[in-house]
């Protein structure tokens, strides 16, 4: 608790003592006013205060202005004999109970979701003279050397010189799993050192650096507002006065026709007290600041409330192929040795020829052996181009490469069908097999096309590759609609298409790995891009950055905008059907002042408490 | 000129009265307050912005006697 809020309570235990006291002290007429004036002073002092500023600021329809006159309007009427001097304090107390469980909550929730945003350094280890030196990492130029140990968060993005480790990413990707880490590997502020001691040269200034374009992003998705956020700011702008008109009405019409003025303004004091709006408008930036803080927690960063509103309706999810729901990088897919020699031996064959080549598909070779080659096996490597390579491997003639290889050797090959590049490899002037090699998809794809299409989502794929390739990942991946061999302006008229044929209401997301498709990610009504862990032109573009990379995580997120949206309309429509029940029964003389301040403070915690379920994702 | 300053105000209500106070002065192009993480936004020309901020946070005063902006 702050000092404000001790302050707060202190005072409110002192006015509850004082009033229960008092009840067993038989005074009546002005000293048992005197008496009363007492708490009602030590409750009340500062709401008095502000209401006369307000006053003198022209505020009048501000809370503290309505409360000041409510409860004085009951002094007033307990000097008349028609109220109990106890029920004007217990109205201010019930007020200042719930302003200090509101200040409370929203500061302790305020402080829950920063920690799990909190990804900010607080140092950087640099050696200065052979000593390691503690030091801001604001003060730390490009190219110094850092050092960080184990259990350390790195402070700055760099690049390893020295050391191997693992890091946790779970911080800013959500993903439990370690990434390991050597020299030449670049890595990124944020993440937490796990086992060994890395020597890091940095290569971005902190203001630059992962960590702080990514507190930045997240501080300022606060201040995008949500439509619901403004609806109900807009809503209390005018609900205030309404009520308060109300009020006035409900003191003098009533009474000309059926007398009973004192009965008639009493009534009108409980008006006052319930067109207070602070119940109302408290929940929605909440659940908002929870939404978008529990989506951080799981690798997605949202730039706005407004974001988060508009994905809960989203109906049509646009994919782009390569990057996206494919890893982007070439990979050996299939392996088809002819009889009598073995698939590990026709890759390692095929990957010992191309051992000078730095080509994606001879790296792609290396890569699928999976352990070191000893190069000195190949021999008089001759490259012929547009067709591949003959060497001799082991003192054996090998022939590595296309179709027109094979043709122009002579050699009678099994020719492969399926999508993707075919590598053709001839041992001793004898076909040996084929080796695909082929853009793979993700892992987590074919679950995220589920996913979205189990929350009723119409999934779409566009890509620039030919047909062949696009419906072969689509029909793997059961994806609704497919449009293939797309110029990146193409992507952009097709996004427009789709955007006039989605249902009405709903939103379009458009999910791309943010490198080409800028253009595409602004003209959707979402972009998601992939953040590569901390492209800037991923993070730049698009209104919903995935950390990780993992398209799995489009339709989380979208639980848990639809989880945000749902909590705030219950809070909505609870508060506003309390407020309004309580409007009746005040005006038919059923509810009270304190029933009325109790109501509003009820609503108020119970809007809180569940506002605060946001920040739960599954 | 675009910047961000630190608030500290109570109630989220007294906040948009705030936001909608600040953004009615002259010359300031944008204003928006976040109740949860107490920002102030603003963005106004550069050649006025000192006054503007000043005007800003005398507006706010005005709503919300017990807010403070920290410029």
């Amino acid at each position: 608790m702050s000092k404000k809020q001790k302050r707060l309570l202190i005072r409110i235990v002192i006015a509850a003592v004082l009033l229960i006291v008092l009840h067993f002290i038989p005074v009546t007429g002005y000293a048992q006013l005197a008496l009363y004036l007492v708490p009602y002073f030590i409750i009340g002092y500062d709401v008095l205060r502000k209401a006369g500023l307000g006053i003198i600021h022209g505020e009048i329809f501000d809370e503290n202005f309505l409360m000041s006159i409510a409860t004085i309007g009951a002094i007033l009427l307990g000097v008349f004999g028609q109220n109990s001097y106890a029920e004007s304090i217990e109205v201010m107390l019930f007020y200042q109970i719930g302003e200090l469980f509101q200040s409370y909550a929203v500061g302790k929730s305020r402080r829950n979701i920063t920690a799990l945003m909190d990804i900010r350094p607080d140092y950087a280890n640099i050696e200065r003279n052979g000593q390691i030196e503690q030091v801001d990492p604001d003060d730390v130029p490009i190219g110094s050397e850092i050092v960080i140990r184990p259990g350390e968060r790195i402070p700055l993005d760099g690049i390893i010189i020295e050391g191997a480790s693992s890091l946790n990413t779970s911080a800013l990707t959500g993903e439990s799993l370690p990434r390991q880490v050597s020299v030449g590997d670049d890595i990124i502020s944020g993440c937490v050192n796990i086992d060994g001691l890395l020597r890091v040269k940095v290569t971005k200034p902190f203001e630059e650096s992962t960590v702080s374009k990514i507190l930045d992003l997240v501080e300022n998705s606060s201040l995008k507002k949500a439509r619901a956020e403004n609806f109900i700011t807009k809503f209390a702008h005018y609900y205030t006065p309404i009520v308060c008109i109300g009020a006035a009405l409900l003191a003098v019409i009533p009474p000309l026709f059926v007398g009973g003025w004192m009965d008639w303004i009493s009534r009108a004091l409980t008006f006052l007290v319930i067109s207070c709006p602070c119940a109302l408008v408290i929940s929605i930036p909440l659940s908002f600041f929870g939404g978008i803080g529990g989506a951080s927690r799981a690798g997605i960063l949202v730039k706005g409330g407004n974001y988060l509103e508009a994905l809960a309706s989203t109906r049509t999810v646009v994919f782009d192929k390569t990057g996206t729901l494919t890893k982007g990088i070439f990979a050996v897919a299939q392996t088809v040795p002819v009889e009598g020699i073995s698939a590990s031996d026709l890759l390692e064959t095929a990957a010992l020829a191309e051992s000078y080549s730095n080509h994606p598909i001879s790296r792609s070779l290396r890569e699928a052996v999976g352990h070191p080659l000893d190069a000195s096996r190949t021999q008089e490597v001759e490259e012929i181009a547009g067709n591949g390579i003959t060497a001799k491997v082991d003192a054996k003639t090998v022939a590595v490469g296309n179709a027109r290889l094979m043709e122009r050797l002579g050699i009678h090959y099994v020719p492969n069908q399926e999508i993707g590049t075919v590598i053709y490899v001839a041992i001793e002037g004898q076909f040996a097999g084929s080796i695909l090699i082929s853009d793979q998809v993700k892992p987590t794809s074919a679950l995220a096309i589920q996913g979205l299409q189990a929350q009723g989502v119409h999934t779409v794929m566009l890509t620039g590759d030919s047909a062949a390739v696009a419906n072969t990942v689509g029909k793997q991946l059961n994806i609704d609609q497919v449009h293939s061999q797309l110029l990146p302006a193409d992507k952009v008229t097709q996004v427009e298409k789709l955007l006039d044929e989605k249902p009405e209401h709903s939103t379009l997301a458009f999910v791309g790995d943010g490198i080409n498709d800028a253009p595409v990610l602004s003209r959707a009504d979402i972009g998601i891009a992939m953040g590569a862990m901390g492209s800037d032109a991923a993070i730049e573009a698009a209104d919903i950055v995935l950390m990780d990379d993992d398209p799995n995580k489009i339709s989380l997120a979208m639980r848990i905008s639809r989880k945000c949206l749902r909590i705030v309309k219950e809070n909505i429509v609870f508060a506003l059907g309390v407020k309004l029940v309580c409007l009746v029964l005040g005006a038919l003389g059923q509810a009270g002042m304190q029933a009325a301040i109790f109501a509003d403070v009820g609503v108020m915690v119970l809007a809180v408490l569940n506002a605060i379920r946001t920040l739960r994702v599954r | 000129m675009q910047k961000k300053f630190k608030i500290e105000v109570d109630c989220a209500n007294c906040a948009a009265k705030m936001e909608e106070a600040a953004k009615k002065i002259d010359g300031v192009r944008n204003v928006t307050i976040s109740f949860m993480t107490q920002k102030m936004f603003v963005d106004a020309p550069d050649e006025r912005f000192d006054s503007i901020t000043k005007e800003i946070v005398k507006a706010c005063k005005k709503v919300e006697p017990d807010c403070e902006v920290y410029l």
